[in-house]
């Protein structure tokens, strides 16, 4: 059978673009608390998995599933049970504005 | 979101009107097999694999994997359809029908979760993994289920869209009331008919 390795996995950067879509600050350094084991990483720093369907960032000790997205028609779905928290940088530029 | 596997090398309507009656309504063909995963793939050794019945079942059941691939199998030659928008005509698969691996099991559930290594779940209605409608499949294309199209061993619900036929299947669980699954509680259709175009919740 012809396969494709469309699973390839990147970190959390990668989904900055559907993460961005739906949160009005920056999301990349958003910190996580993994659910599962406790791991505290930035969103930039999960597993990002998933391709059309939707977005699925994973602790990178664990896999626990910490942020899900998905955009389906005109709509986005977001499951953050992943996370115990996120903590956001207050001052961090907004996806578009300018640094600074 | 990622578009990975545009470059695929056929993709179209089909000219042959027999082929384009087979494709539901917003479905393009692929000669290709895209894959699709939530995780990272799990490599499942046979040795330590198993295959369970559980949840609202009388008795609970369990097959080893020897025990498993000595049930009666059959060769099921059916279309597929991925709500990315892909479908795939006159896929070959072998696998366990679920009537085998339900034989004998009492319940009063009338939906079941199934199970995956990975922790992937999805939900069906019991009437459509029944009569004839689905299977364990361990095999495709005449070869052992590679683990990247989830083997050892996948659920094939074929007349539902694909993310139903759960990869790394490990068990079913039967459960009232239903409980959405792991696409199904983020925006996808609850039953997913492509020929009803069920791609999100609402549709």
């Amino acid at each position: 059978m012809t396969m494709r390795d469309d699973e390839t996995r990147l970190d959390g950067n990668a989904a900055a673009g559907l993460l961005d879509e739906v949160f009005r600050f920056e999301m990349t350094t958003t910190r996580t608390v993994c659910a599962g084991c406790g791991t505290v990483a930035p969103v930039g720093a999960l597993m990002r998995y998933g391709h059309e369907m939707g977005a699925i960032l994973r602790c990178a000790g664990c896999d626990t599933a910490i942020i899900r997205v998905a955009r389906t028609g005109d709509r986005y779905w977001l499951d953050l049970r992943g996370t115990v928290s996120l903590r956001i940088e207050d001052g961090a530029p907004a996806p578009g504005e300018p640094a600074g | 979101m990622g578009s990975g596997f545009l470059s695929r090398g056929f993709r179209g309507r089909p000219r042959d009107p027999e082929e384009a009656a087979r494709l539901p309504p917003g479905q393009y063909l692929t000669r290709d097999f895209p894959v699709l995963s939530a995780g990272p793939t799990p490599r499942s050794a046979t040795a330590r694999w198993d295959f369970v019945v559980a949840g609202a079942a009388e008795p609970t059941r369990r097959w080893t994997w020897d025990e498993f691939r000595a049930l009666p199998s059959e060769t099921i030659t059916v279309d597929i359809h991925c709500v990315t928008k892909w479908s795939k005509l006159d896929t070959v698969w072998e696998g366990v029908s679920v009537d085998t691996l339900l034989d004998g099991v009492e319940t009063s559930a009338q939906h079941l979760v199934a199970h995956c290594d990975g922790g992937y779940t999805t939900n069906v209605p019991l009437a459509d993994v029944t009569g004839g409608k689905a299977w364990v499949a361990f095999a495709y294309g005449g070869e052992p289920l590679d683990p990247e199209h989830g083997g050892p061993a996948r659920l094939l619900v074929p007349h539902l869209y694909f993310w139903k036929s759960a990869k790394w299947v490990r068990g079913l669980e039967l459960v009232d009331p239903d409980r959405p699954g792991f696409w199904e509680s983020l925006g996808y259709h609850n039953y997913g008919d492509p020929w009803r175009e069920q791609r999100y919740a609402g549709d």
